[in-house]
């Protein structure tokens, strides 16, 4: 258990994902304040290096999140996500990171509620998980 | 001169304005604490909050600020970009800077709204999120964007009562329109009613007017029979694959005589009378169908499914049947798209205590309308399914498929978790808006067809907002119809094909043990058949409740995320004919804004290439979903080359190039690293 407030960095899509943390404002949806949000135009675009970058700089947790299968803004950029981040889990279990620092989710543009359950989801998981010890410079 | 300082070759000099947006921010986040800890950020040079920073005077602070204090890169951190980075890109354009080179914190969505049971940790969260943008604003660049070339023409897909309007406006503007209807003929739902509420008119004598206007108007093609395949390009520009079912009927050549439908012998349930009542294998859907053309069903035809008949062929003075067609796709370029695919009725099977299916006297509200109507199965004689009789005793079911919040389904089209198909038989947990004022109106048929009959209507609210809707209900009252409050939880069949009904009557905690020679079912609306993959092929969002996602729910009702594609009538949500008719005509106007452009400026956010770097493994282009990134032959080997019409700026490429070679404009690795150890830093 992490004795201080977990710190985890949140890359969503520009057109699912970070309109669903919209919406989840609009409707005044409380969640913990642990997630930081970084746009991006697709959950393709994010290069799994940014993630390991973000967790040797000091992140608990990060959070990857885009369209539903099928409703991908660029066609097929969350499929292609998908398989990358497949991959990275097998790479992060070799580095012997627990698994849940790093979390992949679909949310649309329509689901506020569904954007403040993955976090509340994935601050609880990260903060269990306590101090990171590996790949932190 | 400001923009003499934009390259990256000049030191940021960045503006940081924190807003209070009224409370909204300032009544959680410590907007003073937030600014401050900006002003010492490398490159910063002028920090201010304001309280509305989108207003006029706000906007002209920041405009100052840039001339007076030189500033490169402007940060602004208020409410979401989605809402207001069009004002701040254009405020910088008129100032002489890049639009590209401001960066907004959303301070507001994703932290004020969120959070307001804990201001400091909202406060941090907001320092955070300021400390990012600045990161990244050091490292912005400015981009020219390009012209993109306008079609001055709309496609409007769905051919009701919304796309006719749609399509009649834009005609009427002097704009090719080309209408885009999956059924043979247009019409869509409104052909089927036999009335309009509150006003009682006669439907298809006010609709085929303008249908009859449509077929007459020069700027307007319809496509019947056809359905959208495939979309590409964007706004301006796009290029629409629609696939032309055959009719096996030759549409010009066709005069309606109906020859043809008098010798086929293959009889068939008619669909378009919910298969209450026969019609050929050729056949009209109604007699005021537009195009007025014949068509072959080929399911049913005894020449296509078994190669023999051609008794139609026969009789055909005109030569008009042609079996031999065979359906074919046509591109058509178009500017501007318009989605008015309506809804479905609700399926009520999905709740098999009303026995829908099982019970043939219980019917839908659309059955109704057409065993009502004088062209229907019945020749208008409210004829009960079962026994052909005239039901003496009819009730009303309401809220059949909407206002269902115990079944707990959101109607999405695809289920989040298991990715199976939610069916439009599960209960929605919406209000369909029309059901109410559609049993108002039917309630009232059936006394002013049979004035001794007895009516009853169970409802849970009897929801008449609308113009003329609460009178014309007081007045079915005064008929002596009987509205009762309470939804029936089942309806039982008896042996002598009469309908239990055992209810609690809520206004006199009476239970009630009444029978019904026919019961109506208040269907609500569901999105339509098929509109989670068309929603896919447009690229567009659904909502919660499983139909299309406008632009803003308040201010952009009509419109949609993606630029040039605008929604009318049931697509976007369950409405009435007036509302249907109004959207269509925002749309049209919104349609015809696009195509008023004689260019349209496209964001450049697509990939630059390192050629030293790239070794043309065709990664990316194995990788880009629009195949606008091609490894070609150089004199220096095989080379990455970004096409950058057909590029949408995903950023699949750039997040896959293994040596690195490609960097995303406007979202780089150094810009979104940058973020993300800013972030880190701060909290």
């Amino acid at each position: 258990m992490l004795d201080r407030e977990p710190k985890i960095v949140a890359f969503l899509c520009n057109w699912c994902s970070y309109a669903g943390a919209d919406l989840a404002g609009t409707g005044r949806i409380q969640y913990p304040p642990n997630v930081r949000v970084i746009r991006v135009p697709c959950s393709g675009r994010v290069d799994p290096l940014m993630i390991l970058k973000c967790l040797q700089r000091g992140a608990d947790g990060v959070l990857v999140s885009g369209c539903h299968p099928g409703d991908c803004h660029y066609i097929a950029g969350n499929y292609l996500a998908r398989r990358k981040f497949v991959l990275l889990d097998k790479l992060l279990d070799f580095f012997g990171i627990e698994k849940g620092r790093v979390h992949f989710s679909w949310v649309s543009a329509a689901e506020g509620e569904k954007f403040a359950d993955v976090v509340k989801q994935v601050t609880e998981t990260v903060r269990a998980l306590g101090k990171p010890t590996k790949l932190v410079r | 001169m400001p923009s003499m300082l934009q390259d990256t070759g000049f030191d940021a000099r960045i503006g940081v304005y924190v807003c209070h947006c009224g409370l909204n921010i300032a009544g959680v986040v410590d907007v003073e604490a937030v600014r401050e800890s900006a002003r010492f950020l490398e490159g910063v040079v002028v920090v201010r909050d304001n309280r509305y920073t989108c207003s006029e005077v706000g906007q002209k602070g920041i405009a100052d600020d840039i001339k007076e204090f030189m500033l490169n890169r402007v940060v602004i951190a208020s409410c979401s970009p989605r809402l207001h980075e069009k004002t701040f890109r254009t405020l910088l354009e008129k100032s002489g800077l890049n639009p590209h080179l401001l960066e907004m914190a959303n301070i507001r969505e994703h932290c004020s709204w969120v959070h307001y049971d804990n201001h400091e940790a909202a406060t941090e969260k907001a320092k955070g999120l300021v400390h990012s943008s600045v990161a990244r604003a050091r490292l912005l660049q400015p981009l020219s964007r390009t012209k993109g070339r306008v079609v001055p023409e709309v496609m409007v897909v769905g051919g009701g009562v919304a796309g006719i309007s749609a399509s009649l406006y834009l005609g009427g503007m002097g704009i090719k329109t080309y209408l885009v209807e999956r059924e043979p003929s247009i019409g869509g739902h409104m052909a089927m009613l036999d009335k309009t509420f509150p006003t009682l008119d006669c439907s298809l004598c006010i609709l085929s007017p303008k249908m009859v206007e449509v077929a007459e108007c020069e700027n307007i093609k319809v496509l019947s029979y056809s359905e959208i395949e495939k979309v590409e390009g964007q706004v301006g520009d796009f290029r629409v694959q629609v696939r032309r079912k055959p009719r096996y009927v030759n549409e010009e050549k066709c005069v309606g005589c109906g020859d043809c439908v008098a010798k086929c012998p293959v009889k068939v349930k008619d669909d378009f009378n919910r298969n209450m009542g026969t019609r050929k294998a050729i056949y009209i859907p109604f007699p005021q169908a537009i195009p007025p053309a014949y068509v072959i069903d080929d399911q049913n035809c005894r020449y296509l499914t078994q190669g023999k008949c051609k008794i139609c062929q026969a009789v055909c003075e005109r030569g008009a049947i042609e079996y031999d067609q065979t359906s074919y796709v046509e591109t058509i370029e178009v500017g501007a798209i318009i989605v008015a695919t309506g809804f479905q009725p609700y399926d009520p099977r999905g709740l098999p205590q009303y026995g829908y299916g099982r019970f043939p006297n219980v019917i839908t509200s659309l059955d109704f309308e057409r065993l009502i109507c004088a062209d229907g199965p019945t020749y208008g004689k409210l004829k009960r399914p079962g026994d052909s009789q005239v039901p003496k005793r009819v009730a009303f079911i309401q809220c059949v498929g909407s206002r269902s919040v115990a079944s707990g389904c959101r109607g999405y089209g695809l289920d989040a978790e298991t990715g199976s198909s939610v069916g439009a038989t599960d209960p929605k947990a919406y209000c369909s808006r029309v059901c109410c004022m559609i049993t108002a109106k039917q309630a009232f048929m059936v006394k002013e067809k049979y004035p001794d009959a007895e009516v009853y209507v169970y409802y849970i609210d009897m929801r008449t907002a609308g113009k003329g809707f609460e009178e014309f209900y007081q007045r079915g009252r005064h008929e002596g119809i009987v509205f009762l409050r309470g939804k029936p939880g089942e309806i039982e069949e008896r042996d002598d094909g009469c309908l239990r009904i055992i209810s609690e009557d809520l206004d006199s905690g009476c239970i009630l043990d009444l029978c019904f020679d026919m019961v109506v079912l208040a269907q609500g609306l569901t999105p339509p058949d098929g509109l989670v993959e068309f929603a896919q092929k447009m690229n567009l969002s659904r909502s919660e409740d499983g139909f299309l996602m406008e632009g803003h729910p308040k201010l952009r009702p009509a419109e949609t995320a993606i630029d040039g594609i605008y929604l009318a009538g049931c697509v976007q949500f369950p409405k009435d004919i007036p509302d249907s008719v109004a959207q269509a005509g925002a749309a049209a106007a919104a349609a015809a804004v696009t195509c008023s452009k004689e260019s349209i400026e496209i964001d450049p956010l697509g990939p630059v290439i390192d050629e030293a770097l790239c070794i043309g493994c065709k990664l990316c282009e194995m990788l880009c979903p629009y195949g606008a990134i091609k490894v070609e032959l150089t004199d220096k080997g095989p080379k990455a080359k970004s096409i950058e019409v057909a590029c949408k700026g995903c950023g699949v490429c750039g997040a896959s190039c293994s040596t690195r070679a490609i960097t995303m404009k406007h979202y780089t690795d150094s810009q979104l690293t940058a973020q993300a150890k800013a972030i880190l830093e701060v909290v």
